[in-house]
């Protein structure tokens, strides 16, 4: 893709920018505490989702509001796994509780780590095919597509709630002890994660990068501009739709499975309707469309929450309802948006001398 | 067969109440292209306001004039909810026309504060409601107990239908309002207000929801998360029901009743959910634009 | 039919909600063939193009494509990609996205998801892409984002969208709106040059154009065939002189309006 004659100096600041912050991303550890380390590890792990929904939101024009679910799905197949590495052959204790006398066959396969990791990866994907499948191919789209995820989430959440027995219900899955037989409290361990989980996150953004700026990428713009020109073009838009749901919810998955590893519980409050909307804040906020912002605005999002949220909790409420508000309103772009308009304006002032008309930038 | 009576009742029961929500966002939908999620905290404002109108009532009237109350606050709910929306029109939506994706998430944010403002005013606890005397009990019909308060609900929701069906179909109001929802640029150009369309028919959904706020507090306690319960299925309701028409929303609205009480019967609540879902996304592969769809000849609208 | 014919289109009849937009309508088009399609408002022009391309599915009749292909069964990519293009009344191009992009992704290629994902450009095909943006007189601005263009830039960048794609078939609806008149001749030209190796069927009300570049035209009145002949025969018919050129003025007056 990068040739090196067609570094130009905008190209080269660019990959200076990102070269300092992967290593901003890894020496974390050397000057965060193990406390705030752990923090950003969480909200690492919520900037890959929100790279994810970038994807479908803001380059293919589709608002998911089911990303908890994808989400959620990944950390409970993580969780069932850690969960029977606590056991240690005994049954998991919710189960007892709930009268179960043995383990059922679906968790069975669980003890294996790597597919748990297969599962977390794949359940979401196959779940969002499924959904993409019965929806894009009959061109169920814009609020309609919106709604339905909604309903599964609702359904999905309250399933899981349903049937406590075999998923923990309200209290969700809790208590591990260890992971590959490393304790996984321990700040070694918690180190170790953190940097998984930033090389998790470069190496999505950079699958995500190659994904748009493919050609692929610019059909699924030109679908957000308008999916029945794309149609006679001849491009199936459903089936571009149905690869970049399923590619979406599959990255909130592995999200999922690293949120767990972080915060050590996952239960069905927090994969329902306002965790998922949130997650679609943070996207709005860093700026849809733009991959450095969504992944920007989750972490700065998560920081303020866990900044403000506990000391002033009626605040918290407001300020996000506020913000959700001004986003989508007078920050459609959001902050990337925003940055890039300044920029704009700037360079404009220079060049109007030389031309009469405005010239956009391509929105990339 | 006393069974049957009693689900399919408690099915419509339920419809009605749907019916009843889902009617102001299938028409702010239908005619302006806005999701307003904010509807279920404008259910909220109307539980709320029927609350505060049995407080006044408990409190400053003799107690013989007590049962009366709930009479009183239906119009009462109806207006302030109907005030709410007005503003929130005036002050929000209507920078939002067109944009329905746009609109769902910045309605949402207007729901969180409704939300809060609820919990920092009447506290986060839910509340009771006592429901008037002439309420209580119910008539028995082949067989299974139907309570009054159902059947209330039931009549309360045709009344509105009927309302809104002489409103939208027979007054000069209703025939401005189709005009922009048919072809909005052409109703303007005839001399229609499309700003005072919109901004009545917003309100009046909102007001509608109101109502539906007031009926729900027949059912149980009330609390500032009320109107999130039933959001979704309501709107799930207009998906079904397609827009434009009413008939399409008052189908879905008895579809997703019907079944899902049919189905939890069977089942249990949260699987009967999960089967409601399927039929409607089945459903959907047989009518993706729902029970009525309006034809538009553009290419992408 | 002869060897010849690339597109037949028999006893096509199309209803909406009970309206019936075309009654039994039949259109028969020759390889290399420049095609009018005229007609007054309502006369079905439009949805008789909505039905090849696959918009709209016809209630009866059939359309073929190449002797042997079924159109009515097929779905709009499918046809696109059969090699049946169409350009909207409105121009419509995808405005966030450059001039460039749009011709990348509108020329021919394998369409696949797969394929698309991995496609490098070539650089047979950059040169491609360039030599239109230059036919299209848009080489200048190349990186602008489309949505930035006038109204007849946009026209033009549909037409190379187009052309880039390489169907057999073009389907244009009103081509030349919104053009100036020196644009107008250049299109004119411009089609004229593009029937020497594919066929076009042009919806248009501009009958000034019409006369200047049609050869062979097909009248529709009221969802059916009302006449078709050369320009001459038709302009001499009595029965297109009542229900169209006697109307003349009112055609170009719903021409400003479109």
């Amino acid at each position: 893709m990068l040739t090196v004659r067609k570094l130009s100096p905008q190209r080269l600041w660019l990959l200076a920018g990102y070269a300092a912050a992967a290593a901003a991303l890894f020496s974390a550890p050397l000057f965060l505490s193990d406390f705030r380390l752990n923090l950003l590890a969480k909200f690492l792990a919520f900037a890959i989702v929100a790279l994810g929904l970038d994807l479908i939101w803001g380059y293919t024009g589709i608002l998911s509001l089911g990303h908890g679910i994808f989400f959620g799905l990944g950390a409970y197949a993580m969780a069932m796994y850690l969960k029977l590495e606590a056991s240690g052959g005994r049954l998991p204790d919710f189960m007892g509780w709930s009268g179960l006398s043995e383990l059922p066959f679906f968790w069975k396969p669980f003890e294996s780590f790597g597919f748990a990791v297969l599962m977390g990866i794949l359940i979401p994907a196959v779940l969002a095919l499924f959904l993409g499948f019965f929806t894009f191919r009959n061109r169920i789209r814009g609020v309609y597509f919106t709604i339905l995820t909604q309903a599964l989430v609702i359904i999905t959440a309250t399933l899981l709630v349903g049937q406590q027995a075999y998923t923990g219900g309200t209290n969700g899955v809790t208590g591990y002890n260890d992971i590959l037989g490393e304790s996984i409290a321990s700040p070694d361990t918690k180190r170790m994660l953190y940097w998984v989980t930033a090389a998790v996150l470069v190496a999505v953004f950079i699958v995500c990068r190659y994904v748009v700026k493919s050609r692929f990428g610019k059909v699924l713009r030109a679908i957000r501009d308008g999916e029945n020109r794309v149609r006679f073009i001849g491009y199936n838009p459903a089936v571009y739709q149905m690869v970049i749901f399923t590619m979406s919810a599959a990255i909130a998955g592995i999200a999922g499975m690293l949120f767990v590893l972080h915060v050590g519980i996952i239960s069905p409050s927090m994969m329902g309707i306002v965790p998922s909307i949130e997650m679609v804040l943070w996207v709005a906020i860093g700026g849809r469309g733009t991959l450095i912002g969504a992944a920007l605005g989750a972490v700065l999002m998560n920081w303020a929450k866990s900044e403000f949220s506990t000391t002033y909790p009626q605040g918290w409420t407001y300020f996000l309802g506020g913000v959700f508000i001004l986003v989508v309103v007078f920050l459609p772009n959001g902050l990337a948006g925003l940055a890039s308009k300044l920029k704009l304006s700037k360079t404009r002032e220079v060049r109007s001398e030389a031309e009469h008309d405005g010239i956009e930038h391509p929105a990339v | 067969m006393e069974v049957i009576t009693l689900q399919l009742f408690n099915g419509l029961s339920v419809s009605s109440i749907l019916l009843l929500i889902a009617l102001g966002l299938a028409i702010t939908f239908g005619l302006m292209k806005v999701i307003n999620m904010a509807h279920g905290e404008l259910i909220m404002i109307g539980a709320y306001s029927t609350y505060l109108t049995q407080n006044i009532f408990n409190d400053y009237l003799p107690k013989s004039m007590f049962d009366w109350y709930f009479a009183l606050s239906i119009p009462v709910s109806f207006l302030i909810a109907f005030l709410f929306g007005l503003i929130l029109e005036m002050s929000l939506i209507r920078f939002l026309y067109g944009r329905p994706l746009d609109s769902l998430l910045a309605t949402w944010g207007v729901g969180l504060v409704l939300q809060q403002l609820a919990r920092s005013i009447f506290g986060a606890p839910n509340v009771a409601v006592t429901s008037p005397s002439w309420l209580d009990g119910g008539v028995t019909f082949l067989g299974a107990v139907l309570p009054y308060k159902r059947l209330f609900i039931i009549g309360l929701v045709a009344l509105t239908l009927l309302a809104m069906y002489f409103y939208i179909y027979r007054s000069l109001e209703g025939r401005r309002m189709r005009a922009v929802m048919q072809n909005r640029d052409m109703a303007a150009c005839l001399g229609v207000s499309t700003r005072r369309v919109d901004a009545m028919t917003f309100a009046i959904g909102s007001g509608i929801g109101g109502i539906a706020g007031c009926a729900l507090t027949l059912l149980g306690p009330i609390g500032p998360s009320l109107g999130t319960y039933y959001i979704v299925d309501a709107f799930m309701v207009v998906v079904l029901g397609g827009v434009g028409k009413l008939v399409g929303t008052v189908l879905g609205a008895l579809g997703i009743g019907v079944f899902n009480t049919m189905f939890e019967y069977w089942t249990n609540a949260s699987l009967g959910k999960v089967l409601v879902f399927l039929c409607i996304v089945a459903f959907l592969q047989w009518r993706p634009m729902g029970f009525v769809a309006m034809r538009s000849r553009s290419l992408d609208s | 039919m002869t060897e010849s014919s690339i597109l037949q289109c028999d006893e096509v009849t199309v209803a909406f909600d009970g309206f019936k937009a075309i009654q039994g309508m039949s259109l028969h088009l020759q390889k290399e063939e420049l095609r009018f399609l005229i007609g007054p408002n309502g006369a079905g022009k439009t949805t008789m193009l909505d039905v090849i391309c696959g918009k709209v599915k016809p209630t009866t009749g059939s359309v073929t494509f190449k002797q042997s292909i079924d159109i009515a069964k097929k779905k709009e990519h499918q046809i696109a990609e059969l090699g049946i293009g169409r350009k909207f009344q409105a121009p419509s191009i995808f405005p966030s996205m450059t001039v460039f992009e749009n011709l990348e992704i509108a020329m021919r290629q394998r369409r696949s998801v797969f394929t698309v994902m991995f496609a490098r450009m070539k650089a047979e095909e950059r040169e491609r892409i360039e030599q239109q943006l230059v036919m299209i007189g848009l080489q200048d601005k190349a990186d602008w984002r489309a949505g930035g263009l006038s109204h007849g830039e946009k026209q033009w960048l549909e037409i190379g969208m187009m052309l880039l794609q390489e169907p057999e078939v073009l389907l244009l609806d009103e081509p030349v709106a919104g053009m100036t008149d020196k644009e107008t001749d250049k299109t004119g030209e411009l089609l004229i040059e593009i029937a020497r190796h594919r066929s076009i069927v042009v919806v248009e009300h501009d009958m000034e154009f019409v006369r200047n570049f049609a050869s062979k035209v097909t009248v529709m009145h009221e969802g059916r065939l009302l006449k078709e002949g050369s320009m001459e025969e038709v302009q001499r018919d009595d029965r297109v002189a009542e229900v169209y050129l006697g109307k003349r003025r009112d055609a170009d007056a719903s021409r400003s309006t479109a």
